[in-house]
């Protein structure tokens, strides 16, 4: 087959303020073609995609669709084009049916008859083998369903150049096949695909090319038969970058957490977390290492007590007492009376853990309120934490009174991480506490974390730069979509080990000429 | 029986001036807006239609004319204040409730202000839109004396609502504003405009709600001082239909019946109640309200709840 070229995208450049989230990036894709961009969290995939969808536009460079040049501004822009986005999140009305999704939106100038939606709908899903009921709620529908949805709105409009966001993220392996068929069907039918992913062994069998890209620049883009999944994770993760942090031996360890067989479903029934199982010792720093989103958030929230497991065991050591406790029975409060604490950082930063309107004294006594005997609250020792706090962590602030929300990203950091730390935690969990930081600010809090490890804390640090794991932690534990896939050591691990761990599911891939699920298990 | 019948057809007109507040408020809020500014506008509605009649008594204008002039007039004072509230809550993305009270203090206020003045100058001029269109009920006896033209307005707006609202391309995009404008916006349907229009539109028809109030229910210009009270009722009338227009006007002339139970009920059963029974009667409307929502609620029906993103503003996704 001749092959046609659909999309060209030349030079492209997306910066958010001084932030590159694209650099440069070259990029085509054929007619019948089904392309991969494979790359880290935050390397600049779903942007680089959303500029040919029209939800950013680009600063620099130029976009191409059977090369002739276009200016994309909107959804609609590439609508017209023949150019639709599947998102990760499903941009779906609850109470509507498949059908009133599908065509919200269009005006054709016909009549709005719901029942000739409905068969056209059912036309389309037919040609490529999709199973769906266009009168069926989306309320009503399962998560595959919903995904079926989405692309029946995108080829409803007439798209021929398919951009899927992570479409099996969501997704059982079965439906992922039932997937990869449908995309195959319409690949046949001459449609271009572009899938965003970060597991390779999807790249592996469904796509016939594979773009990577790194810290928002095009490193390559090669044919999948020619390359391996140890070339591709060597070509998303990089050279190795040495940041000369601080690593003590841990001295005196001692299990201070057990975490046994822990399992957690959401409201909808689907596993969050799948078994973990993973002791976090005194003295020591265990990283946890995972593409954003597969249950590190709700492994420290189910250790904290706020989220409730369905089965499994977290049990406490007490080095106070000696005993052991079952942390599942105690409610949050109990479990940070115990020294568990968390400090999570989320991506909004003030989200959780801190009140953005007020100031830094009344955040101190977020933790402390309830202490005391008086009617009226002491806001003596609050003040004296916060100032303490100020002075040691070098906190740029003007006062004790200013609202947190007027300090700047590290400082809030800070103060929230200061303050869980301030209670003399046996167990301290800090889930992203450089997100967003600079290089300085970070340091601090490595530092920092470094030193509750030298004083006996059990740390648990969940992180997202694989260079920073490997240098700051001891031990090193990998999840990929709520299962444990290896705990490896910090002294002696790749970024590539980590890498392939944190992409490894239990799917046994077809395509994969090694053979090899991961290095992990070798280890 | 008579009795029976003469507090129906009271009921019924009374009804009315909640459906109108009722269909205006619920466009309102399919689009995701929760105007509690509703018993202002509908105040205003009434008062710039007074304003209106009061400043046409006299020129010898047909009686017929004067009367449509004052209905365009209420509904474009409903549709400023509409245009205010969104301007507030959808340009500025101040918050919904607060801005809804606002504009209620603000137009309880005014109304007052203007009908006051009214007052003074000699009063409107005693027209009654209920007075045209008399047809099917020709003769004006006196039990049907209330049913206008506006009492029929008020059913063919509540109906043709709810078919634009289920049935057509454009009620589709509203509804999808309402309960999801990230993914409207992503279709290319213009949130915004969406908005500004439901809303304003809605808070006319809302407007118009008030005039009948004044000119046809209670024909005097000291009624503007319970239209408040009415508005408050009208937004319970949304909960009370679960957002469906249709089924608000059966509503309307249940919570009509039930408003005036405590100066019926006595004559009707032929007994005696305490004079200081009777606000607490005025409290059914709510307590029913209050039993729709426990029983929705317990049943949990998705189709039944509130539009998803009422209330909350909407931000365009920067990163």
């Amino acid at each position: 087959m001749e092959k046609k070229l659909a999309l060209e995208m030349k030079g492209i450049s997306k910066y958010f303020g001084t932030l590159a989230a694209n650099k440069n990036v070259d990029l085509d894709v054929y007619r019948g073609e089904i392309l991969s961009i494979l790359g880290e969290n935050g390397c600049g995939k779903t942007t680089l995609m959303n500029m040919i969808a029209g939800i950013y536009y680009p600063d620099e460079g130029s976009i191409f669709v059977d090369g002739e040049e276009v200016v994309i501004r909107s959804p609609k822009d590439a609508f017209a084009k023949g150019i639709g986005m599947i998102h990760q999140h499903f941009k779906l009305v609850d109470v509507f049916t498949a059908a009133q999704n599908i065509i919200l939106g269009i005006n054709d100038g016909n009549r709005y008859n719901i029942s000739d939606v409905n068969a056209k709908v059912k036309q389309i899903a037919d040609k490529y083998g999709f199973i769906i009921d266009p009168s069926k709620k989306i309320h009503e529908m399962s998560v595959s369903e919903k995904q079926t949805v989405e692309i029946l709105k995108v080829l409803y409009r007439g798209a021929d150049i398919l951009i899927l966001d992570e479409p099996s993220a969501v997704l059982t392996p079965q439906e992922t096949d039932k997937l990869f068929a449908v995309l195959r069907k319409m690949r046949d039918d001459g449609k271009s695909i572009l899938i965003i992913t970060h597991k390779l062994h999807e790249v592996m069998a469904i796509s016939d090319r594979v773009a990577v890209l790194r810290k928002g620049e095009h490193i390559a883009t090669v044919s999948t038969s020619e390359t391996s999944p140890e070339a591709l994770t060597e070509m998303m993760v990089g050279q190795k970058v040495t940041l000369n942090i601080d690593r003590p031996e841990p001295e005196n360890s001692v299990d201070r957490l057990e975490v046994r067989n822990l399992s957690l479903t959401d409201s909808e029934g689907v596993k969050i977390l799948d078994n973990i199982s993973f002791t976090a010792r005194s003295g020591e720093i265990l990283g946890i290492a995972g593409i954003a989103g597969s249950g590190q958030r709700e492994l420290l929230e189910s250790i904290a007590g706020l989220s409730h497991p369905v089965s499994g065991e977290i049990v406490y050591n007490n080095p106070k007492t000696g005993e052991t406790e079952n942390l599942r029975d105690k409610n949050p409060v109990q479990i940070r009376e115990l020294g568990v604490r968390l400090s999570f950082v989320p991506e909004d930063r003030l989200g959780m853990g801190l009140v953005g309107n007020m100031d830094l004294i009344d955040n101190m006594m977020l933790r402390s309120y309830s202490k005391g005997r008086s009617l009226f609250v002491d806001r003596k020792k609050p003040k004296d934490l916060a100032e303490k706090i100020i002075k040691e962590l070098q906190v740029a602030t003007p006062g004790t009174h200013t609202p947190v929300r007027r300090l700047s990203g590290g400082n809030v950091q800070k103060v929230l991480v200061g303050r869980e730390i301030a209670a003399a935690p046996t167990v301290l969990m800090a889930a992203y506490p450089v997100r967003g930081l600079d290089i300085n600010s970070s340091y601090t809090i490595y530092n920092l974390l470094t030193k509750q490890k030298k004083d006996g804390v059990a740390v648990i640090f969940v992180g997202e730069d694989l260079d920073v794991l490997v240098e700051l932690c001891d031990r090193i534990m990998v999840v990929c979509a709520g299962r444990v896939t290896g705990i490896v050591d910090g002294r002696n691990t790749t970024k590539e080990e980590i890498g392939l761990l944190m992409t490894k599911t239990d799917t046994n891939y077809k395509n994969d000429k090694n053979g090899k699920g991961g290095n992990g298990d070798e280890k | 029986m008579n009795v029976f019948i003469d507090y129906l057809l009271t009921a019924v007109p009374l009804g009315m001036t909640f459906l109108y507040g009722c269909v205006g408020e619920i466009l309102t809020e399919k689009a995701g807006h929760l105007n509690l500014g509703i018993p202002g506008i509908m105040c205003i509605g009434g008062a710039s239609g007074c304003l209106a009649l009061s400043c046409l008594n006299g020129l010898g204008l047909p009686a017929f004319l004067v009367v449509i002039i004052a209905l365009i007039a209420a509904f474009a004072g409903g549709m400023v204040m509409g245009a205010v509230y969104c301007f507030l809550t959808v340009t500025l993305k101040s918050n919904q409730n607060v801005t809804g009270l606002a504009m209620t203090t603000f137009g309880v206020g005014t109304t007052k202000f203007i009908m006051s003045g009214l007052a003074e100058n000699g009063g409107m001029g005693y027209l009654y839109a209920r007075d045209f269109f008399r047809y099917p009920f020709a003769e004006s006896t006196t039990s049907l004396k209330l049913c206008g033209v506006m009492v029929y307005l008020a059913v063919v707006i509540a109906l043709a609502a709810s078919f634009v609202l289920s049935r057509t391309r454009v009620g589709l995009h509203l509804r999808a504003v309402g309960e999801n404008p990230a993914t409207a916006d992503a279709v290319g349907i213009n949130v915004t405009k969406y908005k500004y229009v439901a809303t304003c539109i809605g808070s006319g028809i809302a407007a118009l709600g008030g005039l009948f109030y004044i000119m046809d229910y209670s024909g005097s210009y000291e009624a503007y001082k319970s239209i408040e009270a009415l508005g408050w009722l009208s937004v319970a009338l949304v909960i009370f239909t679960l957002w469906r227009p249709h089924i608000s006007i059966l509503g309307s002339v249940a919570f009509g019946i039930l408003y005036l139970a405590g100066s019926r009920l006595p004559t009707l059963l032929g007994i005696q109640f305490d004079m200081s029974m009777t606000p607490l009667l005025q409290l059914l409307p709510y307590i029913v309200t209050i039993i729709v929502l426990i029983v929705t609620s317990v049943r949990n029906k998705r189709e039944n709840q509130p539009p998803a993103s009422l209330g909350l503003p909407y931000f365009r996704e920067e990163r």
